[in-house]
């Protein structure tokens, strides 16, 4: 039995409609604190729309969300990432003519409070590279420090966004397929990544490498057509026929 | 050594008025400040802004309005033209800056054509004929700048002032910001940051130097003309920032050189200047992306990367 505040995310009827098509459709979504959360689905199935409707990237059409207790429909989408839920993208977003050092600094800097002093040194930022530092160590990026970021390998620069995501220490991370186009090798990085930064952390995650999701998600939340057509663990969803009908009739096994 | 360009430069402009036409060049630093001011948005920020004229303009007719009808001394009237280019530097930055790309180049030029407008119909501008002479004035009651040679020291100093802010601010915490909001908006939006505050003032400082640019300018001919606020001026600066090199620092101060000569020189051709500056940009925009300091700048680190055997990532 889940209690109300032991949730972190939920929303209630979360509609998104672009010009009479409806991405989204009533979704209640529930994530637990402290859970890793899967949401899968097949293509077009609008998962990367509940993203940016979470985030306020979007305006929803209708629909609820509210975060920490908090109702945060109408919080403007840099407001999200201050209130603690802080998302990457499904294509690896990095600043990519700045060093690694310099992408995670991004994410440092703003608490200092000086991001609008245009008549300060840059330098006043090398207080910040210790901390830098051992964000980049712990993604296993070090080598790599002061290379632009536009210069590393996929699969780095995917560990250099999780550094960033991790340098404004959120309560909750937002991860749109954070295994796309990666090798086996990659994959297993990452995963330990996720894995360690969701100790302290909640996780929401899309993402279509199942096996990653059976490894790593307590939850999983199925979308298809913009709607919730399961949720449970991975044993009760993949149990599911209506579940397995679906992936079935796209090609994900 | 990182310096040295920088140097060189200035080497360069302490000699350069004993060999060359001191107001030419005092009008080139102007423009120089100019396209420096645009590239702080253009570059630096990734706002293409078509109506920059307006600033330069309008604090041009600010300073000489106040210089020749009211009297006031250089300094002062410097100061009312840039504060007023920043005012509305402020208010075309509050209509333009939720648009996005070209959206937004289009509202500033919008806005740009009403200044214009309104500079051609208001009494005070002088119409078609402007308002000259413009009186150069005693700076701070002491400097007579009427001796070409003192205006263009004037106008060295006016330029270097502009080139320090800009040079500041693009390495400082703010910078960082502005170059990732540049770079990749949607996630520094994700990590926390309000980015259209963060572009309102880049519009405001570049529209602020722009002024200082203009209002200068105005002192070096001695002309406050509708040229300056026209919406050629805006095509002229983004010229001289794509020929010098959009996103360098010292690009746009080459470039606007670079302009300034051909406009000078071709003049005799009349209305084939601007045949000869449109193939010019078409020539930047397809070839030579990087422009003059670009392409230099790549041509150094091919040469290092060469030179010593640099560790592949
Ligand atoms: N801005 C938009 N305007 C119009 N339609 C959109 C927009 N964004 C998404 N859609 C549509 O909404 C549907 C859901 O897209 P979404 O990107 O959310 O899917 P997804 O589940 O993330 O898919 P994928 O697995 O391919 O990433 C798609 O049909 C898409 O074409
Ligand atoms: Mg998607």
């Amino acid at each position: 039995m889940v209690t109300l505040t032991e949730l972190i995310l939920e929303t209630f009827g979360l509609t998104k409609a672009f010009l009479g098509f409806t991405a989204v459709k009533d979704v209640n979504l529930q994530v637990r604190r402290g859970a890793i959360h899967a949401l899968i689905g097949p293509n077009g199935a609008g998962k990367t729309t509940v993203f940016n409707l979470l985030t306020k990237f979007l305006p929803p059409s209708a629909g609820r969300i509210q975060f920490n207790g908090r109702d945060i429909t109408r919080v403007k989408p840099a407001d999200v990432a201050r209130l603690g839920m802080v998302r990457s993208f499904q294509i690896s977003a990095v600043f990519p003519h700045m060093s690694v050092r310099d992408n995670v600094r991004v994410a440092l800097q703003r608490p200092l409070g000086t991001s609008f002093h245009f008549w300060r040194p840059a330098a006043s930022l090398d207080a910040l590279n210790p901390r830098a530092e051992e964000l980049v160590e712990a993604v296993g990026l070090g080598a790599f420090i002061e290379t632009p970021a536009v210069e590393l390998a996929y699969g780095r620069k995917r560990a250099l966004e999780i550094a960033t995501t991790l340098a404004l220490d959120p309560e909750m991370l937002l991860l749109d397929e954070p295994m796309a186009g990666l090798g086996q090798e990659d994959i297993g990085r990452i995963s330990t990544l996720i894995r360690k930064a969701a100790e302290s952390r909640t996780v929401l995650m899309v993402e279509h490498n199942l096996s990653v999701v059976a490894d790593l998600s307590h939850t999983i939340t199925v979308l298809t057509r913009g709607q919730i057509l399961a949720q449970g663990s991975y044993a009760e969803v993949s149990a599911n026929p209506e579940v397995r009908e679906a992936y079935m009739g796209t090609g994900h096994a | 050594m990182k310096q040295l360009p920088f140097l060189i430069m200035l080497a360069a402009l302490l000699v350069a008025p004993f060999v060359v036409y001191p107001l030419f060049l005092a009008n080139a630093l102007c423009l120089a400040l100019f396209a420096c001011a645009f590239n702080l948005l253009a570059g630096y920020s990734g706002l293409l802004s078509f109506g920059h004229s307006a600033f330069l303009g309008t604090a041009g007719y600010i300073t000489a309005y106040t210089t020749k009808s009211w009297g006031y001394p250089p300094e002062l009237a410097i100061l009312l033209g840039v504060a007023a280019s920043s005012l509305l530097g402020a208010l075309f930055g509050f209509l333009a800056i939720r648009r996005q790309g070209l959206y937004f180049a289009m509202v500033t030029l919008a806005l740009a054509q009403m200044v214009y407008f309104v500079c051609l119909q208001a009494p005070f501008t002088g119409g078609e004929n402007g308002i000259q002479p413009v009186p150069r004035g005693h700076l701070f009651g002491v400097i007579d700048l009427s001796p070409n040679m003192t205006m263009y020291y004037f106008a060295l100093g006016i330029f270097l002032i502009g080139y320090g802010i800009i040079y500041r601010t693009i390495h400082s915490p703010y910078g960082r910001v502005l170059k990732a909001i540049s770079e990749n908006e949607p996630r520094a939006v994700s990590l926390g940051y309000r980015v259209d505050q963060y572009k309102l003032l880049a519009f405001v400082l570049s529209a602020g130097l722009s002024g200082l640019a203009g209002s200068t300018k105005v002192l070096v001919y001695q002309l406050g003309s509708l040229a300056d606020v026209s919406f050629g001026t805006s095509g002229e600066v983004l010229l001289m920032v794509l020929i010098g090199g959009l996103g360098t620092v010292m690009g746009p101060v080459i470039g606007a050189f670079i302009v300034a000569t051909m406009v000078n020189y071709l003049a005799q051709y009349g209305s084939w200047v601007t045949v000869i500056q449109g193939v010019i940009f078409v020539v930047c925009v397809l070839i030579f992306r990087r422009g003059v300091a670009g392409e230099a700048m790549a041509l150094a680190r091919r040469w290092r990367l060469r030179a010593g055997a640099v560790a592949k990532p």
